[in-house]
Order: structure tokens, then C-alpha cells, then sequence
């Protein structure tokens, strides 16, 4: 089911102007604050009313201001997961979970009370109450609580922003569960790069209330513009072929093979790889004596300088497209040019577990 | 607790401590549905007239309670436009009627209720009202199982504050419906009339008493419900 965003709007001084159609999958709005990602969400939400245009998941049009349609938001079938859980103070965990069954039709209860509770671990706090539960948990019942309503379509305004790190880590892997087990379309606003290669089918990268770019992760992350020189990274698709005794897992990619350490997944998941781009160092000659696991031996395919000292370096390894960012002088010393022959040198401890998460690959827009 | 209270009580105290409490029920009762949407009300919407409706709803706790009570008297008696409609199509009189009494407690403790109502209304996040929305439940739904429930202390509050308002009422009541005993007597008013009389001062001393007691247990009582359901609504 793709998802149709033709809204219009004037909020102040700020205006959001924005024409695109994402493809089924999970489609994360992605940029900094004050962007125009939440605005953009509430209106699909019904939260906010757009001055102009269409919304619509498949054919289930929920706003179009040429056929005088707008539906309030409890007629819209949405899961929506707040920053913060938003849980009922006064319920139960399990009457927060059922709240919206009571109001789904019957002929649209997807999940089963059961199968989410199962999905996200949380059958021992059925019988607490909010205030009783730690953020994580708390985050955790507000996805079931969204999934259990049998939505359309799922939004998430940044869930993972009020937690800490470990917190995080606890949370990303049942979006990735979410999007590999259960077929509702999701809408995930994020401003965490992390959180856009391990998530998104589709990244729509929205700048001062416009589309910047658009595409799979691994385009939008290798895009400067986009994500700014600090956070360049490519994306790798990986399956893992075995964990070594030495910590160290080992992974194929279209790049070749990757020792990284060890990841959470089993022998034989597909995953995804995000590699910064200032992580990796170049080389003309086969590195020898090097203290670097893994090495890949690619062609130039583009060489960007930025504004200041770094350049940007596209390089074509196998099927991917790896991204390293060097400086200038670099470039020039060492007389880098697009079709040359490269080395890619990447530490295996460069790669932090937040970077490796589970990835069906099908769905990916090639 | 009645024998003993019927035992110590003249039987005119008796009837002026059961009209009393009849008319502060009945006044809280009937005004507790329309407080708490009026609250709700001003709490939530904007609309032209809004201050208007707030001046309404405050005027009986600025103006001095007389003026209340022959304003109701002038709308409410028998010749008054509202009491003339009551009258014929409805057959209700409540001019000098306990049912009077009723109407001028209810009015003057409206105020009171409305902004303790209104306080915990404001005090309830409306992100949580904006995700039940979302989750299908409509304006009237989310008002019953979210907003409803976490101002449960704050009605409570105000009922009992009406109650205690309505029972001590005074200025209003004898405008309005006079003082008639077994009628429009209630427990300020035969106070009153007992302290006019010579050698009533003992009675009036047992109906202060009275008055006392009820106040402290409905004070202590909205402390114990209040925190019981407070403790519930709180998420623990």
C-alpha cells in the first residue's frame, strides 16, 4: 500500500510544501527540527488540518480538499506512537492495550491480544499500571496499544527521542519486527541517521518544510545535502555466515566479506550494515601489514569536494556503493580519480552494534 | 444516630436540619451534570460569548447574595416569566417551596463548582485526550473513558464544596423563597428565626453545632475519597 502526501500548509512564518508518493514499506520523514516532520505527520494523523491538499494510504483517502474530504482522527484507522507513550494513567496495561478495539470494527481486529503481547515481550505487565513501568516498557505498550486498534496504517513521531541509549537498543529491534512481521504500512519521523538505516524502506528527507531528497536509505545517507558531512554513511545489505569463537562475526555482502564484531543476529539473517563514511580510509596500493580486518577493493565512481577540509568518495565495491569521507588533501595526494582502482580499510570496531539491524531486503526500492 | 439526634434536636430543629440536607442534595445532584459541562466547556472550546458565559457562571459569587435571590424571584416566582412557563406547561411552582430553596443553593454554589471542576479539567493533558482520538474514540467517548476518569478528584471536589455552599446558603434562600418553616426553613434560616426569638438561643447553639459537624465530615470526607481515587487515576 503506498502512501500519497500532497499537503500544503501555512503555520506562521513556516510553510509546509510537500508532493510525494512512498512505496509499501516503512517510509521515515527524516530531517532536523523545525523541519516540518511532525507538522507533516498531524495532518496525516488529523491532528492539524492542511490548508491544501491530499492524503491518502491506497485508496483509503483520508483528507482531499478537492473532493471535500476530511476525516477526524478517530475515523482514520491509524496506530499513532507518540514521543512520549502517552499511555492512560488510569487503565491497566491491558486495558491501555485493548483501548482501541473497542472502537475498530470487529472485521478489522488484525492482531491478536496474544500475538503482540508475544511480539513485544510484555505479558508480565499486563496487570500493572502505567506509572509502575520504566520507559522502555512504557514505549513498548504504546506500540501494542497502536497495533491492537488494527490500524491502516502505523505512525511513529519519534519514539525512540525520549529514551537513553540503552533504552533505544531496547526498542528498535520490535520497529524492525514490526516491519518484517506485520503488513501495516508505518510513517516514522526520525532525525537519527541510525534510526533511518536500520528502519527505512523509503527515507523522505525534509528540509524547511520541503522534500530534499528522496529514495532508499542507502542513497539518502550517502547524500551530504542531506544528512551532512558528519553523518555520510553508506548502507551495506549483509547476511551473517558465521560467528567466530574470537567475538568477531563474519558477513557477506555484494561488497565482499565483512568481520565485524560480534552481531545479534543468527547464522544466516539478513541484516543491514550502516558504515560512516569517516570511518573509512583509502588506499591505492593492497594494504600488507595492516592491522584492519577488512578490506575492500573497489572502483572511483565519484569524488565530491565539500566546503570545507573533507571531500566525499563514492566508491563502487561489487554491487554496492560505499562512501568514504577524507580530506581534500588526501584526494590529492594521493591523485584519487573516478574509475580508479580503490581500497576501502575498515576496523571492525568501527562499526557499533546500533549500526547492524535486521533487514528484509525485499522490499527495498532498488 | 437519627433517635438520638431526633432526641436532642427540638422537632424544629429536626425539620430544618432534614430540609437542609435535602436541599443541599438535591441542588448538588441536579447542578453536578451541568457543572461539570460547563467546565468542560470553558475549559476546552473557544467561542465568542466565552466570557460572557464565564461572567454568567461567576455572577452569583460576585453579586451580593440578596440580589441573587430577587433576581430568581423575579424570573422564578409565579408572575415571573420562567415560573409562568414551569407553571403551565411543566405544573412545577417553586416559588416558596423547598424546591426554591433548591434552585437559589444550586445557583449560588454553581460558581464554586464549576471552577474546581474546570481546574482539574485543565489539569488533564490533552496529548492523552489527542491519542485516544486516534485510536477511534470520538469527541463524546474520549470525554467519557479519559477526561472523565482523571477529573474524578476534581468533580468530587467541587460537588462536595457545592454541598457544603449549598447548605449554609442564606442571603439567596430568604430572597427568594422567604423563611417557612417545615417549607423554606432550612438550617441558617431557622438559626436566624431561633435568634430573633427570646430563649431560642440553645436551639440555635444545637443547629450551629450541627452545622459544624457536617461541615468538618464532608471536608474530611472529600480528603479520603479525593485521595483514594486520586491514587487510582495516578497511574500506580
Amino acid at each position: 500500500m503506498s502512501l500519497a502526501l500532497q499537503v500544503r500548509h501555512q503555520l506562521g512564518a513556516f510553510a509546509l510544501d510537500v508532493d510525494v508518493t512512498a512505496p509499501p514499506g516503512v517510509t521515515v520523514l527524516f530531517g532536523p527540527s523545525g523541519s516540518g516532520k511532525t507538522t507533516l505527520v498531524n495532518a496525516v494523523a488529523g491532528l492539524l488540518r492542511p490548508d491544501q491538499g491530499r492524503i491518502a494510504a491506497g485508496d483509503w483517502v483520508l483528507f482531499d480538499t478537492a473532493a471535500r474530504r476530511w476525516l477526524p482522527p478517530h475515523k482514520r484507522r491509524l496506530g499513532y506512537i507518540f514521543q512520549e507513550a502517552r499511555l492512560f494513567p488510569h487503565m491497566s496495561v491491558r486495558q491501555n492495550l485493548l483501548y482501541g478495539r473497542w472502537f475498530a470494527p470487529r472485521a478489522a481486529r488484525g492482531e491478536s491480544l496474544e500475538r503482540v503481547v508475544d511480539l513485544l515481550g510484555i505479558g508480565h505487565l499486563l496487570t500493572r499500571r502505567p506509572g509502575a513501568l520504566s520507559g522502555g516498557e512504557k514505549q513498548r505498550v504504546a506500540i501494542g496499544r497502536a497495533l491492537l486498534a488494527g490500524p491502516r496504517l502505523i505512525l511513529a513521531d519519534e519514539p525512540l527521542a525520549a529514551l537513553d541509549e540503552d533504552r533505544k537498543a531496547e526498542i528498535l529491534p520490535y520497529f524492525e519486527r514490526l516491519r518484517d512481521e506485520v503488513s501495516v504500512p508505518i510513517l516514522y519521523v526520525s532525525h537519527s541517521s541510525a534510526e533511518v538505516a536500520r528502519l527505512a524502506t523509503t527515507v523522505i528527507a525534509l528540509r524547511e518544510g520541503r522534500v530534499a531528497a528522496m529514495g532508499p536509505p542507502a542513497q539518502v545517507l550517502a547524500d551530504a545535502s542531506v544528512v551532512g558531512v558528519r553523518e555520510l554513511a553508506s548502507v551495506l545489505r549483509a547476511r551473517v555466515d558465521a560467528h567466530h569463537a574470537d567475538g568477531l562475526s563474519e558477513l557477506a555482502t555484494a561488497a565482499g566479506v565483512l568481520h565485524l564484531p560480534r552481531v545479534a543476529e543468527p547464522v544466516g539473517a539478513r541484516i543491514r550494515v550502516r558504515i560512516m563514511g569517516h570511518e573509512v580510509i583509502l588506499s591505492r596500493e593492497a594494504p600488507v601489514g595492516l592491522s584492519a580486518l577488512n578490506i575492500l577493493r573497489g572502483t572511483i565512481a565519484e569524488i565530491q569536494p565539500g566546503k570545507g577540509p573533507a571531500a566525499r568518495v563514492v566508491l563502487a565495491v561489487g554491487e554496492e556503493r560505499l562512501t568514504a569521507r577524507v580530506t581534500r588533501r588526501a584526494v590529492q595526494a594521493l591523485g584519487l580519480e573516478p574509475g580508479q582502482t580503490c581500497h576501502a580499510i575498515l576496523k571492525s570496531v568501527a562499526v557499533a552494534p546500533e549500526d547492524v539491524g535486521k533487514g528484509r531486503w525485499s522490499e527495498r526500492a532498488e | 444516630m437519627g433517635e438520638f439526634l431526633t432526641g436532642w434536636l427540638g422537632p424544629a430543629e429536626w425539620e430544618a436540619v432534614r430540609l437542609s440536607a435535602r436541599v443541599a442534595l438535591w441542588a448538588t445532584l441536579v447542578s453536578l451534570p451541568l457543572g461539570v459541562v460547563t467546565a468542560h466547556v470553558l475549559a476546552r472550546y473557544e467561542f465568542p460569548g466565552k466570557q460572557i458565559l464565564n461572567g454568567l457562571v461567576h455572577l452569583p459569587l460576585i453579586l451580593p447574595p440578596v440580589v441573587t435571590g430577587y433576581l430568581l424571584l423575579v424570573l422564578l416566582g409565579r408572575q415571573g416569566p420562567l415560573g409562568q412557563f414551569l407553571d403551565q406547561w411543566f405544573g412545577i411552582t417553586v416559588a416558596f417551596r423547598w424546591t426554591g430553596a433548591a434552585v437559589a443553593a444550586g445557583v449560588m454554589a454553581f460558581p464554586l463548582m464549576v471552577r474546581a471542576i474546570r481546574l482539574a479539567i485543565e489539569a488533564v493533558d490533552p496529548k492523552l485526550e489527542q491519542a485516544a482520538s486516534t485510536l477511534g474514540a470520538s469527541r463524546l467517548w474520549v470525554f467519557l473513558t479519559v477526561t472523565l476518569p482523571l477529573i474524578l478528584p476534581g468533580i468530587i471536589a467541587g460537588a462536595i464544596l457545592a454541598f457544603a455552599k449549598a447548605i449554609g446558603e442564606f442571603g439567596a434562600t430568604i430572597t427568594f423563597v422567604s423563611n417557612i418553616p417545615g417549607q423554606t426553613q432550612t438550617m441558617p434560616l431557622a438559626i436566624y428565626a431561633f435568634l430573633q426569638v427570646p430563649g431560642g438561643q440553645e436551639s440555635a447553639m444545637r443547629l450551629v453545632i450541627v452545622a459544624i459537624i457536617i461541615a468538618m465530615g464532608a471536608l474530611l470526607l472529600s480528603e479520603f475519597v479525593a485521595r483514594r481515587v486520586a491514587r487510582k487515576v495516578g497511574g500506580l
